[in-house]
């Protein structure tokens, strides 16, 4: 086994990936934090939009300015039990706020209320799917607590608190609704983990969409994840020391965090070292993490029950009530397309991670074979997107134009090749597909006569070919059909022409 | 002394309503009291003169107009500095909030102004209501009326002493572990400290989220009574108040009657500690009441014994808490913010010069008491005897219908004679806490004056939760055969005493 460094500090030793989960078996756990886009914000009656004007969404509750009191949202404990019981948890009769504490300038009161040893959501659990296994996430709990206001440290090199000349702080986010959802150890998973750990933060965010509690916009940080890991010799039943990494704010993130622990770790214990108990930054451009407080300097919160509070008691008819409101989860829902549409679920997997599963779906309940749905938008559509640094769903194409797409090369009225142009058309803005193939004349040649006097003309053209396949060179052909081809601006079937040529020199079975 | 400055609210507010006395006038001769006599009493931080004129002669104009004009309507009021204000100071006594001026009204402050009644302005306090004697304000300490060496109480001792210096016939207290009663039974006058959740908290600076609450200061019972009813109800911005009905003070206050009503005197408050004069005041009181027709017993309550200490891990793990928003970031005091210095720092140096001896105290016994490693063994403890207290509440209730005791072990002590000895200072609040810790409702009522100092004693009488009208049948039945008996109240002695002064 070798160990490697990557380039750029800070850096540490890393082992080989593969020698790394050969070696040894990672157990992690995940903390996620996902805001909710609650109208106002979860103890006053501040709007949440994102983006707005600096300290212009705050009032005496959410700067917590003396003699202030929160009054919990009752929206935002709505969709917290809705989040609980998507994830198959046990939702509490009675359970508490409690207040952690600890000084920073970016939280009004220096204290955030959260909840501690009484959350209101328990025991659940989200299955995941990688490489066509399903792999069961346990759900330790989900509980209800509020953002903090962000800082904004102005000039040093670095962007962070310290070298700064100065700070400042913008309270627009502190209040707004945020529910963590923490995961039970996640064992068993060896050198998948990156990949399970991705999966199912990627799974968790289609929850919450699903839902319609959370824009889950990692960019916006909506949704922010915490990896909790460690390493223990394969074999072993003693769990290793964990990291605790933190801002890891993408999906690629996540992966790369846990490889990146794995293989740091593991050089650590390759060496005989021992991990050390500690909180880890995620650096989103080299893709490394560094160390932050360990242990010992680690912060006690002296949590308490927030007094300011009465307990949150949600009756069963309540907490029923809102599990009728709960929509068929995605994970069934794609089980249940795959299904139709005969799509393996490696074939689903790229179509979620390309935030293409909706507009499919969609394309299909407008008329489209789901094949061809599929194609279209994993395919050409998919590409164009990339081309343009775009999502799909922001392409200006709707399911019912890819549906009319569909039709149209169905009915042998578009080729592919024609498709492909229309499908220009379309995203240029020039209309649906039916208008832009009127407007550009794209059409397929079908009238019969007009195309034998093209071949007529193609075969006139080069008697020398027409005579080497009168005389068997069947594949010259080529030559004419291009010829043909170009003469009616591609709008002839290729196939149906060859079979016209080979008929007129008399070749044709 | 203006002869308007004696009367009670409630004929203030009738001989305004009449129109034979403008609000104006009454606001004015409160104004010129204060004037004359505060350079002494230090009841007050700020006097806003001008706006209380303006909201008196908006009393006149609506008057004038023909306008119904509510209960309390055009008489003038003191509010403790600790609710907030728009555009008003609030401090809390303390250094930290020095300049700040609030940007919105506390919910009793919007009632009380929509009340019409007068704000005179904030008065003094310990620092963030930390204190028995109002001697732990940073602006120096307020004194008592009947003898000017001697403490007001505290940590209302502002609002009382300004009643009983006849500087405003009603005043806002908050109550916390007997603020509000102990304050009222050393200046003699009535204090109530109502049913937690029966008084929005809303504006009110916390000291500990789960005992504290407002409550009104006067002369009468009657007076108090009017003030309850025109600061109580539910507010959607407190979470913790009660979504119900007001029991309706008013009307026990104007029958005070306690025939047949089952009082037990508390065993465990009494004895060791607590002054002879206030003793035999305290019999005679319970006497009288028997004589009146109540039904008096004896009621032990064994877990009050502990009050005291569950109160002092309670109440600091919550002053530690809310107290931890005073940072230099957003308001109030900022020291050391010289561009060399991180946030930290000017956290750190800020509350060093902040906050006083007593606030920083308890801040460090609240943060010993949550840590973790300490939790269980201080604070969880300490809400477990809360609960045994509550039991003992309960069943005492079983068989009274309110439970009465002296207000406070002493009467007033000499200014300074407490202020290196914190324990001792605790203890004056001894008699009130457990009725904080309960959440219940409980009442001090002037009962004469002490034979050993001649200063005021007050009893204190406790009823469960959402029964504050008890209170006021008892305080207005003691209260009728205090003027029975003498031919005048008990403060009226020191409003003759003053007068005399003046001349």
């Amino acid at each position: 086994m070798t160990a490697q460094t990557v380039a750029g500090a800070p850096t540490a030793p890393l082992l080989d990936f593969d020698d790394a989960v050969a070696a040894y078996e990672p157990v992690f756990g995940l903390e996620t934090h996902v805001e909710l886009s609650t109208r106002s914000k979860m103890f006053c009656g501040c709007a949440t939009t994102f983006g707005a004007e600096p300290n212009t969404q705050v009032c005496p509750v959410c700067l917590g300015l003396p003699g202030s009191l929160p009054v919990a949202n009752r929206a935002a404990v709505e969709a917290t039990i809705r989040i609980g019981l998507a994830l198959h948890c046990t939702i509490a009769p009675w359970c508490r706020f409690a207040r952690k504490n600890y000084f920073y300038p970016d939280m009004p009161k220096n204290f955030q209320i959260s909840q501690y040893d009484e959350p209101l959501c328990t025991d659940g659990y989200l299955d995941v799917e990688v490489d066509d296994r399903v792999f069961r996430i346990g759900i330790e709990r989900v509980h209800l607590e509020e953002d903090t206001g962000k800082s904004l440290h102005v000039g040093g090199a670095t962007g962070r608190i310290h070298g700064a000349d100065y700070s400042l702080v913008d309270y627009n986010r502190a209040g707004i609704p945020l529910v963590e959802i923490v995961t039970k150890p996640v064992t068993g998973t060896g050198r998948l983990a990156p990949a399970v750990a991705r999966a199912y933060v990627t799974e968790l965010r289609e929850v919450m969409r699903a839902l319609g509690v959370s824009d889950v916009r990692m960019e916006q940080g909506s949704l922010r994840c915490d990896v909790n890991l460690s390493l223990h010799p394969v074999g072993s039943t003693t769990w290793g020391t964990r990291s605790e990494t933190k801002n890891v704010n993408s999906l690629r993130s996540v992966e790369r965090a846990v490889r990146y622990e794995i293989q740091r770790q593991a050089a650590v214990l390759h060496a005989g070292g021992r991990v050390v108990q500690e909180t880890r930054h995620f650096h989103e451009d080299s893709g490394v993490t560094t160390p932050g407080r360990s242990k010992e300097q680690a912060e006690d919160y002296r949590y308490f029950p927030e007094p300011d509070l009465v307990p949150l008691a949600p009756d069963a008819a309540w907490v029923e009530e809102l599990r009728a409101t709960l929509p068929e989860l995605p994970l069934d829902r794609r089980r249940r397309l795959r299904d139709a549409w005969g799509v393996s679920a490696t074939e689903m997997q790229a179509a979620l991670n390309a935030g293409a599963v909706d507009l499919i779906e969609a394309t299909v309940a407008a008329g489209a074979p789901p094949r061809d749905a599929y194609k279209w938008w994993m395919g050409e559509l998919a590409r164009r997107a990339n081309e343009s640094g775009r999502e799909l769903a922001e392409l200006p194409i709707t399911p019912a134009d890819v549906a009319a797409l569909c039709e149209l090369v169905a009915s042998g009225r578009l080729t592919d090749k024609l498709a492909r142009d229309v499908l220009d058309g379309v995203l240029a803005g020039e209309g649906t597909p039916h208008e832009v193939v009127a407007a550009r004349g794209l059409e397929v040649v079908s009238d019969d006569a007009a195309l034998q006097r093209a071949v007529d003309d193609a075969i006139a053209a080069h008697p020398d070919v027409a005579e080497k396949i009168r005389g068997g060179k069947v594949a010259a052909a080529g030559v004419l059909v291009g010829a043909v081809m170009k003469s009616t601006g591609g709008r002839a079937d290729a196939a149906k022409v060859r079979d016209l040529i080979l008929r007129t020199l008399g070749t044709n079975s | 002394m203006n002869e308007l400055i004696r009367r009670t609210a409630a004929e203030l507010a009738a001989a305004i309503a009449r129109g034979e006395v403008s609000a104006e006038e009454v606001t004015r001769a409160h104004l010129e009291r204060i004037a004359a006599v505060d350079g002494t009493i230090h009841a007050f931080l700020h006097v806003d003169g001008d706006g209380a004129l303006a909201a008196a002669r908006a009393v006149d104009a609506k008057r004038a107009a023909g306008e119904p004009l509510g209960p309390l309507a055009g008489v003038p009021l003191a509010l403790k500095d600790v609710f907030t204000t728009k555009g008003m100071p609030t401090t809390c006594g303390s250094r930290i909030l020095q300049g700040w001026i609030p940007p919105y009204d506390a919910t009793v402050v919007r009632k009380l102004r929509d009340a019409d009644i007068v704000i005179l302005g904030k008065t003094n306090m310990d620092e963030f209501a930390m204190g028995s004697s109002t001697e732990n304000s940073a602006y120096g300490p307020t004194r008592n009326p009947w003898d000017t060496s001697r403490i007001p109480g505290g940590s209302s001792g502002g609002s009382a002493a300004a009643v009983a210096a006849f500087e405003a016939p009603l005043a806002i207290g908050t109550d916390t572990g007997g603020s509000i009663r102990q304050p009222a039974a050393v200046t003699g006058i009535v204090g109530t400290k109502p049913t937690y959740g029966g008084v929005s908290r809303y504006g009110l600076v916390a000291f500990s989220s789960s005992l504290d609450q407002a409550g009104p200061f006067a002369r009468t019972v009657l007076d108090a009574a009017l003030l309850h009813a025109a600061i109580a109800g539910h507010d959607p911005k407190d979470s913790t108040s009660i979504d119900a009905p007001v029991p309706d003070v008013v009307a026990a206050a104007r029958h005070g009657d306690v025939r047949g009503m089952r009082i037990g005197v508390v065993k465990e408050l009494d004895g060791e500690g607590y002054d002879p004069g206030v003793r035999r005041c305290f019999r005679d009181a319970v006497e009288l009441l028997a004589a009146l027709g109540a039904d008096v017993g004896e009621v032990s309550c064994p877990h009050f014994d502990y009050a005291l200490a569950a109160y002092y891990l309670i109440a600091p793990s919550e002053c530690s808490s809310n107290l931890a928003r005073f940072d230099a970031m957003r308001y109030g005091l900022r020291i050391g913010d010289d561009g060399t210095r991180s946030a930290e720092e000017v956290m750190a140096l800020t509350r060093a010069a902040g906050f006083g001896a007593e606030v920083k105290r308890r801040i460090m016994i609240g943060t010993y008491a949550l840590s973790s490693g300490y939790y269980d063994a201080y604070y969880g403890s300490a809400q477990k005897v809360r609960t045994l207290i509550c039991r003992d509440f309960e069943a005492a209730f079983q068989r009274f219908d309110v439970l009465v005791s002296p207000t406070t072990p002493t009467t007033a002590f000499p200014l300074g004679e407490r202020v290196d000895d914190p324990l001792k200072m605790y203890l004056a609040d001894l008699d009130t806490i457990p009725t904080n810790l309960a959440g219940n409702a409980a009442m001090s009522v002037p009962i004469g004056r002490s034979p050993d100092d001649g200063l005021p004693v007050g009893l204190q009488i406790m009823a469960p939760a959402m029964a504050d009208d008890r209170l006021y049948r008892v305080g207005s039945a003691l209260e009728a055969a205090y003027r029975e008996r003498h031919g005048r109240l008990l403060i009226d002695e020191l409003a003759t005493a003053s007068a005399e002064e003046g001349r």
